[in-house]
């Protein structure tokens, strides 16, 4: 078997690739295994303005290309893969893939977070079919049409105002009457004549009316109760996040919402595993907060490789 | 962007190639502007040159060939469908790991 690697980094996300890149200048020699959604979330938006360097702003998936190419220059071997199970009970570490199994010293983890959806069935079955969670994706396919878009967040206005490029009338649902985005966000959206508010409101269900796709949504008001129908061929899911945490459950330790709980930097309950970016973060979730934590999660695990304790080496 | 082994579908030759076929067709609905479409292309290439002679794998560039695109009522990309004797048998939307098409292949050889 080949002898155990330094650190293998689990997703590709702001977070993995600064932590490949600052792994990668300490000569750790880095594997960064991908996963299914390769460059995380910033590869579904457009522009992003609020990184700093590019006053102009970078488009996600152009930044992420950035990050990539300097984390491989210095060293980091990428794998295209998505990490089946990993186990950190004993050491070394062992991480499978549905091809490879690799054995390591330190885990870095950075699978970030994945859209959330509604909950309901009518969603599941109309994915795709009118349903999305990606307005750069699917946006064009609604050119002229009515859609929603459902969130309060910065995503969520964000989505909406790109949206508008194409569709006729885009309808905000928010359950509060005040939203969670940031001012400028609201404000772009606010000032957007295509962009109609439905806040206080929450989707009861959509209906595709027997078709097989989306004809409208049933709206319920939060205060007075009263439902609407409103006709519509595409809703847009933006309601936030939820960690990737699945595979480290029972092992590392999670808080009650299932993020990962990290101490001291970057390190989580097992020695010698970190943890950064959106998988670790439900508060800041920002791309350069992301990979602050992932430079904080290369240099702990520099450090422990440095100072491995005698009962734990492998 | 199509691999060697991958047929590029168009709205010309989509009921030649993909409805009269024999064998099934799977047929990966893409664009150039979709962040996953571009995830999902190595995969898809993979599958064409493990299926060859079983599966016909073809790409349909949905901005170059409305007319297909919303023929099928795609609505969100990627999305995959597979078509055996001109009628859908399968779909798969959004992307998705090689070991999962796979098994939707399978169950059609």
């Amino acid at each position: 078997m080949a002898a155990p690697r330094n650190v293998i980094i689990i997703g590709s996300g702001p977070a993995g690739l600064t932590a490949a890149l600052y792994a990668g200048r300490a000569n750790l020699q880095p594997l960064l295994i991908e996963g299914l959604e390769a460059g995380g979330q910033l590869m579904l938006t457009t522009l992003v303005e609020n990184f700093p360097g590019h006053r102009d702003g970078i488009l996600g998936p152009d930044l992420m290309a950035e990050l990539r190419a300097q984390a491989e220059k210095f060293g980091t071997e990428i794998v295209q893969d998505h990490v089946s199970a990993v186990d950190v009970c004993g050491r070394p570490f062992v991480v499978k893939t549905s091809s490879a199994e690799y054995t390591t010293r330190s885990i870095i983890i950075a699978t970030g977070a994945s859209a959330r959806l509604l909950g309901l069935p009518s969603e599941r079955t109309l994915m795709g079919h009118g349903v999305s969670t990606c307005a750069t994706c699917d946006g064009y396919f609604f050119r002229g049409q009515d859609i929603a878009v459902v969130g309060g967040g910065d995503s969520a206005m964000e989505e909406a105002v790109f949206l508008t490029r194409f569709a006729s009338k885009v309808t905000l649902v928010h359950r509060r009457d005040t939203l969670r985005a940031s001012k400028i966000m609201q404000d772009k959206a606010r000032a957007n004549p295509k962009i109609a508010w439905a806040l206080d409101s929450e989707v009861e269900d959509i209906v595709d009316g027997g078709k097989g796709e989306v004809t409208g949504m049933v709206l319920r008001h939060n205060k007075t109760g009263v439902r609407t129908e409103i006709p519509l061929s595409g809703v847009f899911v933006a309601i936030g996040h939820t960690p990737n945490t699945s595979l480290f459950k029972g092992q590392v330790e999670l808080d009650a919402n299932g993020y990962i709980i990290t101490h001291d930097g970057a390190k989580t309950n097992i020695p010698g595993v970190f943890a950064c970016g959106d998988v670790q973060d439900h508060i800041y979730r920002q791309a350069i907060t992301a990979a602050g934590s992932g430079c904080m999660a290369a240099l702990d695990a520099e450090h422990y490789l440095d100072n491995i304790p005698d009962h734990l080496q492998s | 962007m199509a691999a060697e082994n991958v047929q590029t579908l168009t709205d010309s030759n989509f009921e030649e190639t993909v409805l009269k076929s024999g064998p099934p067709v799977f047929v990966d609905f893409w664009a150039e502007w979709c962040g996953p479409c571009k995830r999902l292309g190595p995969t898809v290439d993979a599958l064409a040159t493990e299926y060859t002679g079983k599966v016909t794998i073809g790409k349909l560039n949905v901005d170059d060939n409305p007319n297909t695109a919303s023929k099928f009522q795609i609505r969100g990309i990627p999305t995959l469908l597979l078509f055996k004797g001109g009628e859908i048998v399968e779909s798969v939307v959004g992307l998705a790991q090689k070991d999962d098409l796979k098994k939707v292949l399978d169950k059609h050889l």
